[in-house]
C-alpha cells in the first residue's frame, strides 16, 4: 500500500503531462519520450541523473528526518547556497601546492556552512519560539541575495570581464569523478552513504526512534523525557550539513565556480522528492533519480520540443499535488453518507 | 537639501511605503479570515504568483485593469478550492498541501507566463482625490493613491468589526477555536471553513494581481518574491487582528521601499545587502513577538493547522 499512492500519482501526472501537451499543440508521444526514455537510454543520460539526483537525495534524506520529526525546514535552498559559499570560498582559496586533500576541505566547510545556516533557524524556534516556517524560506532569500553580493562584489572574478562570477577553481579542487568521460562524480557514492546512513538512524538507533515520537506524538515523547529541542537543533543540523554538503558538491563539482546561477532549486524540489519517497531512505532514491528525469526531461523538452523548461516545475509541483490526494484516498473509503 | 525638498521626499516615501503595505495588507487579511478559521495556507507565494500573471493577461487582454483584478481574484479562489478540497474534505497535512501549492504556482506561472514577459500595460492610470490631493504633504502622501489603497483600508475596518460584532464573524472564530464545539452546535464546521478558504484565495489574489498591474506593472517570473510568505508572517506579527495587520503591513512597506530610497540617495552600501531589509525584519518581527509564548498562545486561533473530522 506504501506503493499505491505515489505510482497513482505518477500516473495521474502523466495523464495531466499528455492532456498538456495536447493542450500546447505537441504530439504527447514525443513529450513522454523526453521525460522517461531520451533520460535513461544512454550512459550519458545516467551519469547526468547521478549528477541532478546526488543534491536532490541528499537534501531529501535530511528533509525526511525533519519532517518525520515535525520539524518543517522548507529552507534547505538557503542551506545548500551558504554550504556553496563556505566550499567555494576554500576552493578559491586553493593554490599550486594545494593537494588533492583540498576537496574533503571543501566538502567540510560545505556542511559547516549549510549547519550554520539551518542553525539560525534552529536557534530563533528554540531559544525565541520563532516559526521554523517563515525564519528558514525568509533566510533562502537572505542567501540569494549573499550570493549575489559576493559574487557582483567583493569574489568578482577581477579578469572576467566584469561578469557576475568567481574565479575558476583549479583542476586540484575539483570532486574526483566516478567514470573518465562522464560528469558524474563521487557525489553519488556519498549520496548512497547517506542513504544507508539515514536508514540506521531512523529504523536502528535510540536517537532515530525519540526524534520519530517526537514528530508523531509530542505529548507521549514529553513524557518519555524526549528534549523537543534537542530534536530541533539535531533535525536541523542534519538536514542543514546534508544541504550544504549537496552545495558544496555542486560548486566543486559540475559547476567549478560561483555564479549567481548556483540555486537551481534543488532545495524545493527535495521537499517533492522526500514526500514522494515517503520520507523513507529507499523511497527517496527512487524519487530522487524520477526527479531529476523531470529535470532533464525539461531541459530536453526546451531543446528539442521548443517548450519552456519551467514544464518541469508544473509537473513536479502537480506530483506533489496529486500524492497528497491520493494518499487519502488510498487510506480512506469514500462511503455515501446514508441519510438518517 | 531645502525644506520644501525634504518634506517632497518624505511624502513620496510615505506613498510608496503605503502603497506596498496595502499589498501585503490584501494578502495577509485574507489569511487572517483562513487563519481565524483554523486553516494555515503556505500555498499563498504560489497562489499570488498565478494570480498575478493571470491578473496581468487578463488585463492586457482585455484593456482593463479591473477585469485583471477580478481574474486575479478568480485564479486565487480557483487554487484555494483545490487547496481547501485537499485539506478540509480529503484531511491533507495542511502544510504540505499549501507547500505543493506554492511550488505548483511558481512553476505553472513560469511556464505559462513565458509568453507575457514581453507584453506591455496600457498607460498606468492615475488616480487623486479631487481636493484633498491639493493640501501640501498630505495630499501628495495620502490622497493621490489606488482606490484600492482605501479598499484595503475598508477591508480591515470591515474585517475588525465583522469579527467581533456580527454574527457570522463570531461562527467564524467558532470554528477556528473550537470546531468540535461549533460542530456540536449544528455548524457545518467544513463547509464554513472551506468558504474562509475560497474568500482567503481570492484576496491573495486580488493582492497578487495588484502587484502586476500597479506595484510594478509588469508580468516577471517570480515576481512576488517572497510577499505571499511575509504576508504569512504579518499575521502572526499581528496576532490575528485586523487593524494590527494593515499597520504592521505599512511598516513592512515601508522597510521595502527603505532599501530604494536609500539607494536612490546613493547610499554607500551594495544594492543586494539593503534588499535583504524586508527578509531580515520580517525573521526581527517574528522573534520579537514570538518570543512571549503565552502572548501567541492566548491569540492563537486554538484549531490553527489541526484537521476536523466530524465525528459519524
Amino acid at each position: 500500500m506504501a506503493l499505491a499512492s505515489p505510482l497513482l500519482a505518477l500516473a495521474i501526472t502523466v495523464v495531466l503531462g499528455v492532456g498538456l501537451f495536447l493542450l500546447l499543440g505537441k504530439d504527447p508521444l514525443r513529450g513522454l519520450q523526453m521525460f522517461f526514455w531520451e533520460p535513461i537510454k544512454s550512459g550519458y543520460g545516467w551519469s547526468e541523473i547521478g549528477i541532478k539526483a546526488t543534491p536532490l537525495i541528499l537534501i531529501a534524506l535530511g528533509l525526511a528526518v525533519c519532517f518525520r520529526s515535525n520539524v518543517w525546514n522548507i529552507g534547505a535552498e538557503g542551506q545548500f547556497i551558504v554550504g556553496a559559499l563556505a566550499g567555494g570560498w576554500v576552493a578559491m582559496q586553493a593554490d599550486a601546492g594545494s593537494g588533492r586533500l583540498i576537496v574533503v576541505a571543501i566538502l567540510a566547510a560545505g556542511v559547516a556552512g549549510g549547519m550554520a545556516w539551518a542553525g539560525i533557524t534552529a536557534l530563533l524556534r528554540v531559544r525565541f519560539n520563532a516559526n521554523e516556517i517563515l525564519v528558514s524560506l525568509m533566510l533562502v532569500y537572505v542567501a540569494q541575495l549573499l550570493l549575489g553580493y559576493l559574487v557582483y562584489g567583493p569574489w568578482k572574478d577581477p579578469n572576467g570581464y566584469n561578469f557576475p562570477q568567481s574565479i575558476s577553481f583549479l583542476a586540484v579542487t575539483q570532486v574526483p569523478r566516478l567514470i573518465d568521460g562522464f560528469r558524474v562524480h563521487i557525489g553519488v557514492l556519498i549520496a548512497a552513504l547517506a542513504v544507508l546512513g539515514v536508514w540506521v538512524l531512523l529504523f536502528r538507533t535510540y536517537a532515530g526512534f525519540a526524534l520519530q515520537v517526537g514528530g508523531l506524538a509530542p505529548a507521549a515523547a514529553r513524557y518519555a523525557g524526549f528534549s523537543s529541542s534537542r530534536a530541533l537543533w539535531s533535525a536541523l543540523l542534519l538536514s542543514g550539513g546534508m544541504a550544504g554538503l549537496a552545495g558544496a558538491l555542486e560548486v566543486a563539482g559540475p559547476l567549478g565556480q560561483l555564479t549567481p546561477y548556483v540555486p537551481a532549486g534543488y532545495g524545493f524540489a527535495a521537499i517533492i522528492v522526500a514526500f514522494v519517497g515517503r520520507l523513507h531512505p529507499l523511497g527517496i532514491v527512487f524519487s530522487g533519480i524520477l526527479m531529476s528525469m523531470f529535470y532533464i526531461g525539461g531541459e530536453l523538452a526546451q531543446s528539442r520540443l521548443g517548450l519552456p523548461k519551467a514544464i518541469t516545475g508544473v509537473f513536479q509541483g502537480l506530483l506533489l499535488f496529486t500524492l497528497l490526494a491520493c494518499d487519502t484516498l488510498i487510506n480512506y473509503r469514500l462511503r455515501r453518507r446514508v441519510s438518517a | 537639501m531645502s525644506l520644501d525638498a525634504v518634506l517632497g521626499h518624505s511624502a513620496l516615501l510615505i506613498a510608496a511605503a503605503i502603497n506596498a503595505g496595502t499589498l501585503l495588507a490584501i494578502a495577509a487579511l485574507g489569511l487572517l479570515i483562513n487563519e481565524r478559521a483554523g486553516i494555515v495556507n503556505l500555498g499563498a507565494e504560489g497562489l499570488m504568483l498565478v494570480a498575478a500573471l493571470a491578473g496581468f493577461a487578463a488585463a492586457v487582454h482585455s484593456g482593463s485593469d479591473w477585469v485583471g483584478f477580478a481574474a486575479g481574484m478568480g485564479a486565487g479562489a480557483l487554487l484555494a478550492a483545490a487547496f481547501g478540497l485537499l485539506v478540509i474534505w480529503l484531511n491533507t497535512n495542511q502544510y504540505a498541501a499549501g507547500l505543493a501549492l506554492s511550488l505548483f504556482g511558481s512553476g505553472f506561472s513560469a511556464f505559462v507566463g513565458l509568453r507575457y514577459t514581453q507584453e506591455k500595460l496600457g498607460p498606468r492610470p492615475s488616480f487623486e482625490i479631487p481636493g484633498l490631493a491639493e493640501i501640501p504633504f498630505i495630499g501628495p502622501a495620502l490622497f493621490k493613491q489606488h482606490p484600492l489603497v482605501y479598499g484595503a483600508m475598508a477591508l480591515a475596518a470591515l474585517l475588525a468589526w465583522g469579527l467581533t460584532r456580527t454574527r457570522a464573524g463570531l461562527v467564524l472564530r467558532a470554528v477556528g477555536e473550537s470546531p468540535e464545539s461549533a460542530h456540536a452546535l449544528g455548524y457545518p464546521v467544513r463547509r464554513i471553513r472551506f468558504g474562509a478558504v475560497l474568500a482567503g484565495g481570492a484576496l491573495c489574489g486580488l493582492a497578487g494581481a495588484y502587484v502586476s498591474l500597479v506595484y510594478t506593472p509588469l508580468w516577471v517570473e517570480g515576481m512576488i518574491a517572497g510577499k505571499g510568505w511575509i504576508a504569512l508572517a504579518l499575521t502572526t506579527f499581528a496576532t490575528w487582528r485586523p487593524a494590527r495587520v494593515l499597520l504592521g503591513a505599512y511598516l513592512f512597506g515601508f522597510v521595502t521601499m527603505l532599501q530604494f530610497y536609500l539607494q536612490g540617495q546613493g547610499v554607500d552600501v551594495p544594492a543586494q545587502l539593503l534588499s535583504m531589509l524586508p527578509y531580515l525584519s520580517t525573521i526581527a518581527v517574528l522573534v520579537l513577538i514570538s518570543s512571549n509564548v503565552n502572548f501567541i498562545r492566548a491569540n492563537m486561533p486554538a484549531s490553527l493547522g489541526k484537521p476536523f473530522f466530524p465525528g459519524s
